[in-house]
Formats: structure tokens, C-alpha cells, sequence
């Protein structure tokens, strides 16, 4: 399964329940106000940090973290595109987490 | 006169982007600004994410504002604050924020002013307006 998260861990708990729900072999792709949840350093980290501990791959979309400067990324997290984000919609079924 | 000018608060609450919630706000700044009033702008929440500096929105194919808050004082828009909990919750230091201008005389780079929640609390209870975008 593809999970999509688009919104800031700061504004709701999206993330951390997507990150809940998670079984073997699921990815999260963090889009939108979702990039932020990649960022290393923040009260938030720990979501992610989690998620990749436990083997989940954790991609962030490239030109999301351009658009909000986001550099510092959590060691782990995998960075695509949109023609990424394609492939993983073709090979997944897709869940968006809105 | 001076009793007549109008203290008028805004917040920004909201990440860049992801929303209108920033463009919208900036718009309606930069209209109060035209107008003889005694302006602050508060970044706080997700809010302080609109501050980083470096933003390219170009693969997104919007237009962005970060060029827009660098002159910020040009417009006599200077009271511009960030909140430092919020700041220091996303990660980030006064190092990442934008410049929102130069000094008149010193060229000097003008960067928004890092105060603490209670500091925005006095100056929200001095206020005619706060509006929250």
C-alpha cells in the first residue's frame, strides 16, 4: 500500500495515525504540508524517525521540500519526483491520507 | 491624530503553500499598508514555516512570495515578529528566516524580530484588530 500524507504533523495528527497503520512492505510519501514531516530536527521528527526504524521506506516529493526550503532532511528519508510518485501509484494501491 | 490610527494585528498561522491561507494574507497586508495605520505581523505555528528562507516554488508553478516579504519594509510593514516556540518546536533557528529588507542607512539586512509568546500576548491585548490567516 501507498500512503499519502499531505499535511503538516503540526496541524493534525494525519502522520502519526498514517504511521499507525502501517504493515510490511507499505510506503508513505509525503507530499504538500506533508514534506514538513520529513524535516530533521523538529518536535515532530520522531513520526517518521519511527516509521523508518520500523522498516518502512519513507519518500519525500522533490519539488514540495524546493517550494518550502526544506534541506535538512531526516537521515533515511528517500526523495522522488513526480514521475516517482507515478511509478508508485502503478505498483500500489493508494491510500490518501487527507 | 494619532489617536485616530488603528493598531491592527496580523497572524500567521498557516504552512506556505499547501493552502491559500499565506497568499491571501500577504494580499491583504500589503492593501493595509497603503493605509495610515500601525501595523505588526506575527508568525506563529506552522506559520514560521513561511519565513524560511530559500523557497523555490518553480516545479510547483506558482508564483511564491518570498521576494514579496524581502521588501516588507519598503512597504513600512517593520514590525514583523516570530514567535520563538513555534520557531524552536519546527527546528529551525533565526539562521533559516528570510529578510524581509535593508536599513535606510546601513544597508544592513533586516530579519523578522524572534519574541516570545508572552511579548505577543501584551501586544495582541493592544490591539484594535487582529486578523488570522
Amino acid at each position: 500500500m501507498l500512503h499519502t500524507v499531505n499535511k503538516s504533523p503540526f496541524q493534525n495528527n494525519t502522520l502519526e495515525s498514517c504511521q499507525k497503520f502501517i504493515t510490511s512492505g507499505d510506503i508513505i510519501l509525503l507530499i504538500e504540508d506533508g514534506v514538513y514531516g520529513a524535516m530533521a530536527g523538529s518536535a515532530k521528527s520522531a513520526i517518521v524517525e519511527g516509521a523508518i526504524k520500523s522498516g518502512t521506506e519513507v519518500y519525500a516529493l522533490s519539488s514540495d521540500l524546493k517550494a518550502r526550503a526544506i534541506t535538512n532532511l531526516i537521515d533515511g528519508v528517500q526523495i522522488t519526483d513526480y514521475a516517482g510518485f507515478v511509478d508508485f501509484v502503478e505498483k500500489h494501491k493508494t491510500h490518501s491520507w487527507l | 491624530m494619532s489617536e485616530d490610527i488603528k493598531k491592527i494585528m496580523f497572524t500567521v498561522r498557516n504552512a506556505p503553500h499547501g493552502t491559500i491561507y499565506v497568499y491571501e494574507g500577504l494580499e491583504v497586508k500589503l492593501i493595509m499598508a497603503a493605509y495610515d495605520a500601525d501595523i505588526s505581523v506575527v508568525f506563529m505555528d506552522d506559520g514560521v514555516y513561511a519565513l524560511k528562507q530559500g523557497q523555490n516554488t518553480d516545479e510547483l508553478g506558482i508564483k511564491g512570495f518570498e521576494k514579496t516579504y524581502g521588501v516588507f519594509v519598503d512597504y513600512e510593514i517593520e514590525n514583523v515578529y516570530v514567535d520563538r516556540k513555534s520557531m524552536e518546536d519546527r527546528g529551525m533557528t533565526v539562521d533559516d528566516l528570510l529578510v524581509i529588507g535593508e536599513d535606510e542607512d546601513t544597508e544592513e539586512p533586516i530579519k523578522p524580530k524572534v519574541i516570545d509568546s508572552s511579548e505577543i500576548a501584551a501586544m495582541m491585548a493592544e490591539q484594535h484588530n487582529i486578523m488570522s490567516f
